[in-house]
């Protein structure tokens, strides 16, 4: 019987966990705009990048 | 084979557009214009040539310079502190609008901003709102510099009058929040609850108590956060005497909740938490798929939107620009070419030319003589003027159109859904049924009485027609948008299937603004008349010389013209291939002082002798004749047009003897008619797309603005219809009509679910397994019947 509710509270705290990951993210505002963040990610900085080290 | 070489055409490296010849050329690559090569130039320098392999030819076309001191007004300290949002020693934030955002090319380029400028620290942009926030250092690089920066790269921030009021809507989370709650207590009551109902062994009653109060906890968030949207709208509702469907909801919520903490604290019951959290959570999520809106357009657009955030002054010959609000009666404005005239002014100096077709939908552009008033909302086409300010930007002709009375109308007068009506008669059943089970029970056996209450109360609230309606209004909402047709909210879907009477502007609704058709009548002409007629045409800028010049398009140079003379207004004249020709208005070439010209022509002469005219009109929509006809069968139509009658033949013939014709009208005269034809019963959409129609939009139940391109501005309305979607118009139309029924169909299916369910409920034989059965059962195949019914009726229609 005790295993069942130390289980039973396992699986809450790790749904509440993922709840709370929820929350944070859509305070922190990753609702907003949902068209860059997968455009942004694909970029390649490669060129940009060697043109600071020119400019050093 | 060398034939196809010379007919390839030429475009541009930067941004596609076709090019005159090769001859602006660098390292092998074509382009339109300097602008453009220059632009390229410096991404080349600074390591950013990324920008041209991500998307084919990017850039945005550079052929209208900019001009210089466009931004001077941005090292105002008053006009900075009122767009910067943060500011201190080393950092300044702010967030520029740029409508021109439309690829990832744009995100890459204005995200590494800071290689071309080390001033700027990062720059992050928003692609749906089409906004890059600058975070930058004033020590490096001031304000306006930024705005050059960008305005150099080809995205020029599109700043306005509406900036300078600010306090932008801030975006609305806390309903995707109460979502996420609502979602993770329902499924851990759903985990908890099972074994209740299933049967627990009489060694494991222990368990439920446990189970049971845990339960309870995780009712709390639910009943006490998520729920918060319906307690306030039903509130809202009583509080101004109309019982809307949210009363019903959140008393069944209550009732639900507080008969559940009663079963669990005496021990009784397991209590419904499952099914109220349940209910809750699909309830929010039908609102949150039927309030989903388009970010990147606005329905609220006024004036101020339109109007430049600040003119040029001109004080003691110097130029001072100042913002709009702070100018005065007798300033003297310095407009620039293709500015718009922000207030009601005497014309100084300088010929205009001034392009109305933003308050009139008159298409041609009328010339002002020194002394006439010009009045605000006009466009100057030709050179820089300079006028006298007679009325301040708050009072002139075209901002007064918005202090109207439409204007201030508030969203409750609009219409009520049949939802909140039908709903009020399902509350009224509901509670008899309620009562007079109470009366049987109070005889028979009374210890049952609240017990059969609170079941019939529970088990018949109208979440079911809630569900279905907010469900199917999300998903018409979202097979529109797929087609281009995006609508305020979801009433607007109810509102356009109540439509009988459809109202159309003319010009830039049936008519399109980006071609025109251009007919020759005179005297014969030779082809190398022709060539001469393209070679004059082609010098000008004014729109009629510029659609003679494409009528005559081909892919040969054109002949040298010399000794070129524009009267402004009026017409132009050159010798080409020796022979003297003049185009030009009837009067300035036949001498004629006749006024009155309902088709708009323009004169040929050749060696001063008329030899002909052209006329040109406006080129109707391909989608307009079959759209007005299908239309007209079943309904009345009207055209109101700002234009002069030259059209009539035209329009007669596309819409038959029975439709009305209104020209030459003001932009309050049709607010007027629409008004009219309320008062005479009629439910009216009113079809437009420039602010001269933005009254009428308003005043209309339904206004539909109509665009060539979403990302363009549209006045204030209550849908935004791509042009291009026209032809669609009757279908989505039928959808919207459509809607209804699958809405009601999906009612009808849930009352019988409810039939069923208060059949045993009122016998008191509702067991709680039942009951938490029943409920998302019925909630789940409303769900699948709505979502199923319209997209079929979508895919029907072939949407």
């Amino acid at each position: 019987m005790s295993a069942i509710i130390i289980l039973l509270f396992a699986s809450i705290s790790v749904a509440a966990l993922f709840l709370g990951a929820f929350l944070w993210s859509v305070k922190s505002g990753q609702y907003d705009d949902e068209m860059s963040p997968p455009i942004r990610m694909l970029f390649d900085h490669k060129p940009a990048e060697t043109k600071e080290e020119t400019n050093i | 084979m060398s034939s196809t070489a010379v007919h390839q055409q030429l475009t541009c490296f930067h941004c596609g557009e076709d090019c005159a010849n090769d001859k602006i050329m660098l390292e092998q690559k074509v382009f339109c214009c300097d602008g453009c090569k220059m632009v390229f130039q410096l991404l080349n320098q600074n390591g950013l040539c990324e920008y041209y392999n991500l998307n084919e030819k990017p850039g945005i076309s550079q052929r209208q310079p900019i001009r210089r001191d466009k931004f001077a007004f941005l090292e105002d300290p008053k006009m900075q502190d009122k767009l910067v949002h943060f500011r201190d020693n080393t950092q300044t934030h702010i967030t520029f609008y740029l409508p021109q955002v439309h690829c990832s090319s744009c995100l890459y380029l204005l995200e590494n901003l800071h290689h071309i400028e080390p001033g700027v620290i990062s720059s992050k942009v928003n692609f749906t709102s089409k906004e890059v926030t600058l975070v930058f250092d004033e020590n490096q690089i001031s304000l306006r510099e930024t705005a050059e920066l960008l305005t150099s790269i080809g995205y020029e921030p599109y700043i306005s009058l509406n900036d300078l009021k600010n306090e932008k809507p801030r975006i609305k989370r806390s309903m995707i929040i109460q979502l996420g709650v609502a979602g993770f207590c329902f499924s851990n009551i759903m985990l908890l609850s099972f074994p209740e109902y299933l049967g627990l062994a009489d060694a494991d009653m222990g368990l439920q108590s446990v189970f049971r109060n845990l339960s309870f906890a995780l009712a709390l968030p639910v009943f006490f956060y998520s729920a918060i949207p319906f307690y306030t709208s039903g509130w809202k509702g009583l509080k101004h005497k109309f019982l809307n469907i949210d009363a019903p909801i959140a008393l069944a919520i209550i009732v639900t909740f507080g008969r559940s903490v009663y079963e669990v604290l005496s021990g009784t019951g397991s209590g419904y938490f499952d099914s109220m959290t349940g209910i809750v959570f699909f309830m929010l999520v039908g609102r949150v798929l039927q309030d989903k809106t388009y970010q990147q357009l606005s329905f609220e657009r006024d004036y101020t939107s339109y109007f430049p955030i600040a003119v040029t002054v001109v004080k003691d010959n110097k130029e001072i620009p100042t913002a709009l609000p702070d100018i005065k009666t007798g300033d003297t404005l310095l407009i620039h070419s293709e500015e718009l005239i922000p207030a009601d002014g005497i014309l100084t100096r300088g010929k205009a030319l001034i392009d109305y077709s933003f308050v009139t939908g008159e298409s041609i552009p009328v010339s002002k003589e020194m002394g006439e008033i010009i009045y605000a909302g006009g466009k100057q086409t030709g050179a820089n003027i300079e006028l006298l300010v007679i009325k301040e930007v708050a009072q002139s002709y075209l901002t007064s159109l918005w202090a109207g009375d439409q204007f201030k109308k508030s969203s409750e007068t609009k219409s009520i859904s049949f939802v909140h009506l039908l709903s009020r008669y399902f509350t009224l059943i509901l509670f008899s049924i309620a009562t007079i089970a109470a009366i049987y029970w109070s005889f028979h056996d009374s210890t049952k009485v609240w017990n059969v209450i609170t079941a019939v109360l529970i088990v018949a609230c109208p979440c079911a027609l809630l569900l279905s309606n907010t469900f199917t209004n999300g998903n018409i909402l979202r097979i529109l948008g797929r087609n281009k047709f995006y609508l305020r909210n979801a009433q607007v879907i109810e509102d356009i299937a109540h439509i009988d009477h459809f109202v159309f502007d003319k010009t830039g609704t049936i008519t399109t603004t980006k071609e025109q058709e251009v007919v020759y009548e005179g005297v014969k002409l030779s082809w190398m008349q022709e060539r001469a007629i393209a070679a004059l045409a082609a010098q000008s800028n004014h729109p009629l010389s510029k659609a003679i010049s494409s009528f005559y398009k081909s892919p040969e140079q054109l002949p040298e013209v010399t000794s070129f003379i524009e009267t402004a207004g009026k017409g132009t004249e050159a010798v080409v291939h020796g022979q003297l020709i003049s185009l030009g208005s009837k009067s300035y070439i036949t001498g004629s002082n006749e006024k009155y010209n309902p088709v708009t022509q323009v004169w040929l002469a050749i060696e001063k002798e008329p030899v002909g005219y052209f006329s040109i009109r406006n080129h109707y929509r391909e989608a307009v004749a079959p759209l007005l006809k299908a239309l007209g069968n079943k309904y009345k139509i009207s055209v109101i047009s700002g234009d002069n009658a030259a059209e009539q033949q035209n329009l007669v013939k596309l819409l038959g003897n029975d439709a009305t014709l209104l020209f030459n009208q003001q932009p309050a005269q049709k607010l007027q008619y629409i008004q009219q034809l309320q008062q005479g019963g009629a439910k009216v959409m009113m079809i437009g797309d420039g602010l001269n129609d933005a009254g009428a939009l308003k005043q209309s139940q339904v206004g539909i603005a109509l665009t060539e391109d979403s990302n363009n501005f549209t006045p204030a309305s209550d849908a935004i219809l791509e042009a291009s979607q026209l032809s669609k118009f009757m279908k989505l139309l039928w959808l919207c009509k459509a809607n209804k029924k699958i809405v009601m169909a999906a009612f009808v299916l849930s009352i019988l679910y409810n039939i069923v369910g208060i059949s045993f409920a009122v016998q008191g034989m509702l067991s709680p397994m039942v009951a938490a059965i029943l409920m998302p059962v019925s909630s789940l195949s409303i769900l699948l019947v709505t979502f199923g019914s319209s997209n079929l009726s979508a895919r029907l229609m072939k949407l």
